[in-house]
């Protein structure tokens, strides 16, 4: 397994990350669609967020996916791409994005799992393409191609600031 | 490995406790929660077994402050130690940025941290990690028992060459685990600081 590169989103990334989101919550009447890095970090949001707390649904999400991507490997499979948690009001659907990026839909009765489905397919290949992009810069950074981050900048004095009392 | 966002202004590291079975990695994570105050940390999830041995891992998502204007989370795992869930252990190092490795420092569990290392080393080394490469520092736990080995002993088969900082701690009591938290969250920064020239 090689080292997945530093996820580094733009502004305009993330924008064009939210865009598809919240298409997905009106094409396919969902409550709410997340993304998630596979590393357990929220990536993009969008919906009904009320009363969900995000952070820990980032760390679960990836969780699940690393334990049933463990189980796929030991019955000879690569990797379950699609899950789907049925509930008594609320239904999660979960598919793998870029091979990276972990795509979350959350819906009720008002919608139905083939629209969910349908039109997460169609948002899933305008996510790839968002995030082939990001990760094919991330990696002609590590490369030393790209332009410099900001934390080049950073002091050992800002790292102190942090954790003076 | 971190993850910059450049819209929210966020920068998130993952830290993992890890070590052998019953060293205190939950007790350590169980101390930090409870001791941060309310606006800086989310909520603490346990996925364990009914006798609350840790199943899967523990979480605890933190926010520290801001860094030339970008806020800074950490969020915190530990591993199952129990030497049959390794499966599990491989999956939480998933893009992990730093590393705490928790010994017991009980004598009849010396020999069970030095399996565990060893263990951490491979599994690191399968995701193409190395462990000399990332940041990581040592706890020695349970310092207060009375069966605790002598200090020197455990860092001769741990920290052979001193090169790792190491703290002793009592988590049950608290001693020691925000000392152990926070120089490697130092490390952490320090290493994105190198690897962003």
């Amino acid at each position: 397994m090689s080292l997945m590169p530093q996820l580094v989103l733009l502004e305009d990334d993330h924008r064009l990350i939210v865009e598809v989101a919240k298409k997905l919550v009106n094409d396919a009447n969902a409550k709410a669609v997340f993304l998630v890095d596979k590393n357990g970090q929220l990536v993009g949001e969008a919906g009904e967020l009320e009363g969900i707390d995000t952070t820990s649904l980032a760390s679960l999400v990836a969780g699940n996916i690393a334990a049933s991507g463990g189980l796929a490997k030991l019955i000879g499979e690569d990797e379950f791409p699609v899950h789907f948690h049925q509930g008594e009001r609320d239904n999660v659907h979960i598919t793998l994005v870029a091979q990276r990026i972990i795509l979350v839909v959350i819906f009720d009765d008002r919608s139905s799992l083939g629209l969910v489905r349908l039109r997460v397919k169609k948002a899933g290949q305008s996510l790839s393409e968002i995030f082939d992009r990001v990760f094919k810069r991330a990696e002609a950074e590590l490369a030393g191609e790209g332009e410099s981050s900001p934390f080049a900048e950073i002091s050992d004095e800002d790292i102190d600031n942090l954790f003076a009392d | 490995m971190a993850s910059i966002n450049y819209s929210a202004r966020e920068i998130t590291c993952k830290l993992v406790y890890y070590g052998p079975g019953l060293c205190g990695k939950t007790t350590n994570l169980k101390y930090i929660y409870e001791k941060t105050a309310e606006n800086a940390k989310g909520k603490m999830i346990s996925l364990a077994t009914e006798t609350e041995r840790t199943l899967f891992f523990d979480f605890v998502p933190l926010a520290l402050g801001e860094i030339r204007g970008f806020k800074t989370r950490f969020h915190l795992y530990t591993v199952p130690g129990q030497v049959f869930y390794d499966a599990s252990r491989k999956l939480i190092l998933k893009g992990v940025d730093g590393v705490v490795f928790v010994a017991d420092s009980q004598e009849e569990r010396f020999e069970a941290n030095l399996e565990s290392l060893d263990n951490l080393k491979e599994n690191l080394r399968e995701q193409g990690y190395d462990l000399d490469k990332i940041p990581w520092v040592l706890q020695y736990n349970k310092r207060d028992l009375p069966n605790a080995v002598a200090l020197d002993e455990l860092q001769q088969e741990l920290n052979p060459d001193g090169k790792v900082q190491e703290f002793e701690a009592s988590a049950a009591t608290g001693k020691g685990v925000f000392e152990t938290l926070k120089s490697l969250a130092k490390l952490v920064l320090a290493d994105l600081k190198k690897g962003a020239k």
